[in-house]
Order: structure tokens, then C-alpha cells, then sequence
């Protein structure tokens, strides 16, 4: 071990910093699917009342922030840093939701992984001492995504049973240095993933390009931490949807480990088959909110004790992918304990 | 009544709506294959479809197919393509090298004109919606 | 485990469901043919009223273009699509549908920058190649003639 490195790549805090609050939003689909009852907050009126479907994301960010950090009964102000991110072209939604509450902010993209990518960085910025508080939050809008990588909406066009349905939905977490011992969720490892690309062209079949990203993490981090899937109540993965998920239970068999008993997909878990959205959720907002709506909650009162939380990402653009170009996938993992004795 | 209304050949014109019917079914049915199949998007698809349908027209395949079908060949994109080459064919009779220039938008011009007017219309009268 | 492109690939082949091709087609027959028919009716009714055959096709064309322009407004024709795939994509309709909905949706980006210029994103390639095409063709048939 090599300073606060363990392994091949993996972050391991001493001192792990906790998550003390959360809060996730979501749209009207989110709410009628199996986790509608758990949202913060839903909107039935996916536009919130806004005059634009970008405006509607930024609201929905800002709405995730600011109630997360009223259960710390603290401003957003009170924060030393905000990491966000989104899908949109130049990371807006994120750095106009910051606009006007006056705290250091860092845009980050990592396509579905920056809720992944957020907490990784908060984390580490709460770990060396450069920040007490830490908003870290990701968003997206089935409306924006559609209109920037896809058609506009009333086109009529048919999607493949491989594509998957961007979320309308936020979540957004308040970490606190290791000496809260108000915070019921301590973040003790990440594992900041490497670009992996197999040669997927297909932009309707994301899940399979982002397997590969999270076989890869997920490995590096099991072996870096000489853990076994069966030593974590879950394993949850971004959003590879359903192909994307057989892949990787998939390639670990091929490897002579199952994961296929501890793992779920937050793009799986976000919608109900009924639902229409064919391989499950996406978006950075599909594991932020799943994450805050459903995985943190349960790592709060007990009921999980470690959770391995693996969002991924497909980061493709859509120039990228008229130029022929394969899409890169990528895949962050954080370690999530409960600060519960269980 | 007007010329082409003909009692007389009931039978005749209904017969010319199951033809419209199945031709323009098959073509779409055998476009869904391109769809499911293949990864061309459709503006790919829509664009190889009226190249396609004055190719069709210019080496004489397509007129008789829109003689027997009626609408069922006209309405698809090919018939679209089959517009601008018969548009051609006789601007090129009635004035040589310009009217291969103008034939072609000459006879779309009603469907274009049409669906730029239109489209500038839905986007002043409605609004944008979210997908559920 | 080290997978190559080609190993992942073939992976990837044994676990995506292909798209349901019968009853894909089936859609697309059913609501294509009857947009077909659509058109015939309302061909049949533009000649009634005395058009020429040309005319009434031309007349033809602009009442399908309007009405689905229409259905897009009214984000009815989206989900027709949805099920009918080639069958409402195919048709003038869907050239139709693919102008107006660009309008609609990119008016939050103005009516020049947004409507104006993102109308043609989807409709703009079918009009630069079946208009070049047909000069094309235009051109071979001068030559033809000269010969």
C-alpha cells in the first residue's frame, strides 16, 4: 500500500468520510415506476414548470441540492464545494443550477457515471482536508437527452429493444468529514475506473458498451480489497439495463465468479418492465437517484451493512458516434458502509 | 358527376383501394426489415428511398407499379422519387437542359412548400410535451 | 479474463433479443397499407371534385403533409410510430412528421436558429438527394436525346 492507494487502483480512507444527507427528485415516469414512493419529491409536470426542458433539469438539480442540504439544516451556501454534473453539451444544467449560490463549484462529466464520479472526488476532497462539506449531485431529462443525442420528441421513430430510457430525476448528497458522527453512511473506498472500449458502434445499446468498464472496476476493486461479491449486501451497478447486466454477470462466470446473486442495476430497478423503457434506465440521474432514493436509506437504518455502488458511463458524443467512432465506456465504484453496527 | 366517377365499375374501384392498400403495406413491411435488421437510422432509410424511387422511374419499372397501385405506390417515399423523375422526364421534353435542373423541384415543389409551411405552423400553434 | 473486440462481440450477439421482426412487420403492413388507402380516398375525393390527375396527386400529397403535421402537433403521430415503425416512417407522412417536429421541438432556440434551420436535420438529406438524383436523371436523358 502505497500512501492512501491500495491495489492496482483503489482509494482506500482511513478516516472514511461520511455521507450525512441526501435527497432525490424525479418525473412522472419515476414516480409511477417501483421506486415512485421513495423520491423526495416528484413532478408530475416534467416541464416544473419551467419554460424549457433545460430549465426543467437545472430546477430539478437545484431542487436535489437544496433538500439535501435542509436535512443538514444548512444552506447550499454553507457548503465549501459543489461537484455536479449532467448530460448536456457543457455540463449547463449543473453550472446554471450553481449560478447564484455563491459556493466553489467543479462541473463534472462522466456521462451516467458522475454521481459515481462526484462522490469519488468528494470523498477524496473531504479526505485530504481541502473541504468540510461537499454537495456532490448529478441530473438528467429524459427531454434534454432525447433533443441532444437522439430525435425531437415528436418524432416518430421506433427504439430497440438494447436502448434504454433516460431518467428525469436527480439526486444530490451532502458528505461531512469522518469526525460527524451524525452521518449515518461512511464512503470507505473508490475505485476510479479506466476507459474501456470493446468496439461498440451501436449508441441504442449503451449497456453493452459500459459492461466491460464495469467488469473491469469491479474486479480491479474486489481484488485490490481481497473482498468476494458475497462479503457486500449489493452490488449495484450505474445503469447497464438488462443486456448490459447479463454481460457482466456474463463475463464474471467466464471468470468462475457469480455475481448474478449480489448484483442489481439501478436502471433496472428505477423502472417496471411494464413501463416501455425496453432495456431499463439511463442517465446521470438514474443512479443519483436510485442511490439516494432507495441504496442510502437502507445502508442508513441498518438493514445493509456494505454496498458497493458501480455507476457507469457511456461517453459518447453525437459527433463521436456520426464519425463511426466505438463508444468508450467508463466505471466508477465507491464502497458504502453503514455507520450503524449492525 | 365528374368524368372519373363510374358507377358502372363499382367493383373496379374498390378493387383499386386493396391494391393501395398491399403495395403500400408490403413496401412498409419490407422497410420495417432495414429498421430491425440493420442499423440504418431512418433518415438514411428515407433518403435511400426517393434516390431509389427515380432510379425505379427512370428505367421504367415504377410507372406501371403506381398505374396498377394507385396511391399504394404514390404515397410511400418512393413515390416521392417517381414525383421528381416523371417531373423531369417532361420538363427535359419541353426544355432540354433546363428543365433538368427545374423539372424535379417543379413537380415536388407542392409536397415540399407543403411541409415547410405546415411544419412552421405545428411549431406556432402547439407545444412541446414529454414522452410517457 | 481478457476479452478481444471480436470475443466481446460475439458475447454481446448471445444476449441481445432481437427486435420482434413478425410482429414488427405486421404493424408496419397494417398501418401502412391503410395510410396508403388513406391517400387513395383522399385522391379519389381531390379528383371528384374535378383536379386533374396531377393535381389531384399533388392535392393528395399537401392534405396527408397537413394532417400529419397535425397529429405531430398534437404528439399523437409519435405514438402511432411507436408501434408502426416503417409504417408511419415510410410514408410522406413520415417525411411530413420529420419536418415538424424538428419546428416544434427546437422553438425554444428561437423561430430563425431553432425552427427555421433544425427543420430540415431529419428531411434535408431526402430533399438534396432525390432533388440531385432527379438532375441526375434530368442530365442523362438531354444526353440521351442528343445522341
Amino acid at each position: 500500500m502505497v500512501g492512501k492507494r491500495m491495489g492496482i487502483g483503489t482509494i482506500k480512507f482511513d478516516r472514511p468520510p461520511r455521507v450525512r444527507a441526501w435527497a432525490a427528485v424525479g418525473g412522472k415516469k419515476e414516480k409511477d415506476g417501483p421506486l415512485g414512493t421513495e423520491f423526495d419529491k416528484v413532478f408530475t409536470d416534467t416541464m416544473c414548470g419551467e419554460s424549457t426542458w433545460e430549465k426543467a433539469e437545472m430546477h430539478l438539480q437545484k431542487v436535489a441540492a437544496g433538500m439535501a442540504a435542509n436535512k443538514c439544516k444548512l444552506p447550499i451556501s454553507a457548503m465549501d464545494m459543489i461537484l455536479a454534473g449532467d448530460l448536456l453539451g457543457q455540463c449547463v444544467a449543473s453550472s446554471y443550477a450553481a449560478r447564484g449560490t455563491q459556493v466553489p463549484y467543479l462541473g463534472v462529466y462522466g456521462a451516467c457515471s458522475t454521481m459515481a464520479e462526484t462522490l469519488g472526488i468528494g470523498a477524496c476532497m473531504i479526505d485530504g482536508g481541502f473541504a468540510q462539506r461537499v454537495c456532490a449531485v448529478a441530473s438528467s431529462h429524459f427531454c434534454t437527452a432525447e433533443r441532444q443525442y437522439r430525435f425531437p420528441l415528436a418524432y416518430g421513430g421506433q427504439r430497440t429493444p438494447t436502448a434504454q430510457w433516460t431518467a428525469t430525476a436527480a439526486g444530490a448528497c451532502i458528505l461531512t468529514a469522518a469526525a460527524d458522527d451524525c452521518a449515518p453512511v461512511r464512503i470507505t473506498h473508490v475505485c476510479f475506473g479506466k476507459i474501456c472500449d470493446l468496439g461498440i458502434t451501436d449508441a441504442n445499446n449503451m449497456g453493452a458498451a459500459m459492461a466491460p468498464a464495469a467488469y473491469d472496476t469491479l474486479r480491479t476493486l474486489l481484488s485490490d480489497t481481497g473482498t468476494h461479491p458475497e462479503d457486500y449486501d449489493g452490488i449495484f451497478t450505474g445503469d447497464l439495463g438488462k443486456v448490459g447486466s447479463r454481460l457482466l454477470c456474463a463475463m464474471f462466470e467466464q471468470d468462475g465468479m457469480s455475481i448474478a446473486q449480489r448484483h442489481e442495476d439501478c436502471g433496472k430497478l428505477l423502472f417496471d418492465d411494464k413501463q416501455d423503457v425496453h432495456a431499463g434506465g439511463s442517465g446521470c440521474g438514474c443512479a443519483a437517484s436510485v442511490l439516494c432514493a432507495h441504496l442510502l436509506p437502507r445502508l442508513a437504518d441498518g438493514t445493509w451493512q456494505r454496498i458497493i455502488l458501480a455507476a457507469t458511463g457511456a461517453l459518447m458524443s453525437p459527433t463521436s458516434v456520426q464519425q463511426g467512432e466505438s463508444i468508450p465506456g467508463v466505471c466508477h465504484a465507491i464502497v458504502l458502509e453503514s455507520g450503524k453496527k449492525g | 358527376m365528374p368524368s372519373c366517377w363510374n358507377p358502372g365499375k363499382r367493383g373496379d374501384y374498390l378493387m383499386q383501394y386493396v391494391y393501395a392498400f398491399i403495395t403500400g403495406g408490403i413496401i412498409c413491411a419490407l422497410s420495417q426489415i432495414l429498421i430491425d435488421k440493420t442499423k440504418l437510422t431512418p433518415a438514411r432509410i428515407l433518403t435511400s428511398y426517393v434516390v431509389l424511387g427515380v432510379i425505379l422511374t427512370a428505367i421504367g419499372v415504377y410507372k406501371p407499379l403506381v398505374d396498377w397501385a394507385g396511391a399504394g405506390a404514390t404515397v410511400p417515399l418512393l413515390g416521392f422519387g417517381y414525383t421528381l423523375a416523371e417531373g423531369v422526364k417532361t420538363a427535359v421534353s419541353d426544355s432540354g437542359l433546363l428543365g433538368a435542373l427545374t423539372g424535379g423541384a417543379k413537380a415536388a415543389a407542392g409536397g415540399i412548400s407543403a411541409a415547410v409551411f405546415f411544419g412552421l405552423l405545428t411549431a406556432l400553434l402547439f407545444k412541446p410535451a414529454d414522452k410517457s | 479474463m481478457e476479452l478481444t473486440p471480436q470475443e466481446y462481440q460475439q458475447l454481446v450477439q448471445k444476449h441481445v433479443k432481437p427486435s420482434p421482426l413478425g410482429k414488427d412487420m405486421l404493424w408496419a403492413f397494417v398501418v401502412g397499407g391503410a395510410i396508403c388507402t388513406l391517400g387513395q380516398g383522399i385522391l379519389d375525393f381531390w379528383k371528384a371534385v374535378g383536379l386533374d390527375e396531377k393535381d389531384a396527386a399533388t392535392a393528395t400529397s399537401i392534405t396527408l403533409i397537413g394532417l400529419s403535421a397535425l397529429l405531430t402537433g398534437l404528439h399523437l403521430y409519435e405514438k402511432l410510430a411507436k408501434y408502426a415503425g416503417a409504417g408511419t416512417l415510410v410514408p410522406i407522412t413520415g417525411f411530413s412528421n420529420s419536418v415538424a417536429s424538428p419546428a416544434l421541438e427546437f422553438k425554444s432556440e428561437g423561430f430563425i436558429l431553432g425552427t427555421g434551420a433544425k427543420m430540415f436535420t431529419i428531411a434535408g438529406p431526402v430533399i438534396v438527394y432525390g432533388i440531385s438524383a432527379s438532375i441526375l436523371y434530368g442530365v442523362i436523358l438531354v444526353i440521351l436525346g442528343a445522341l
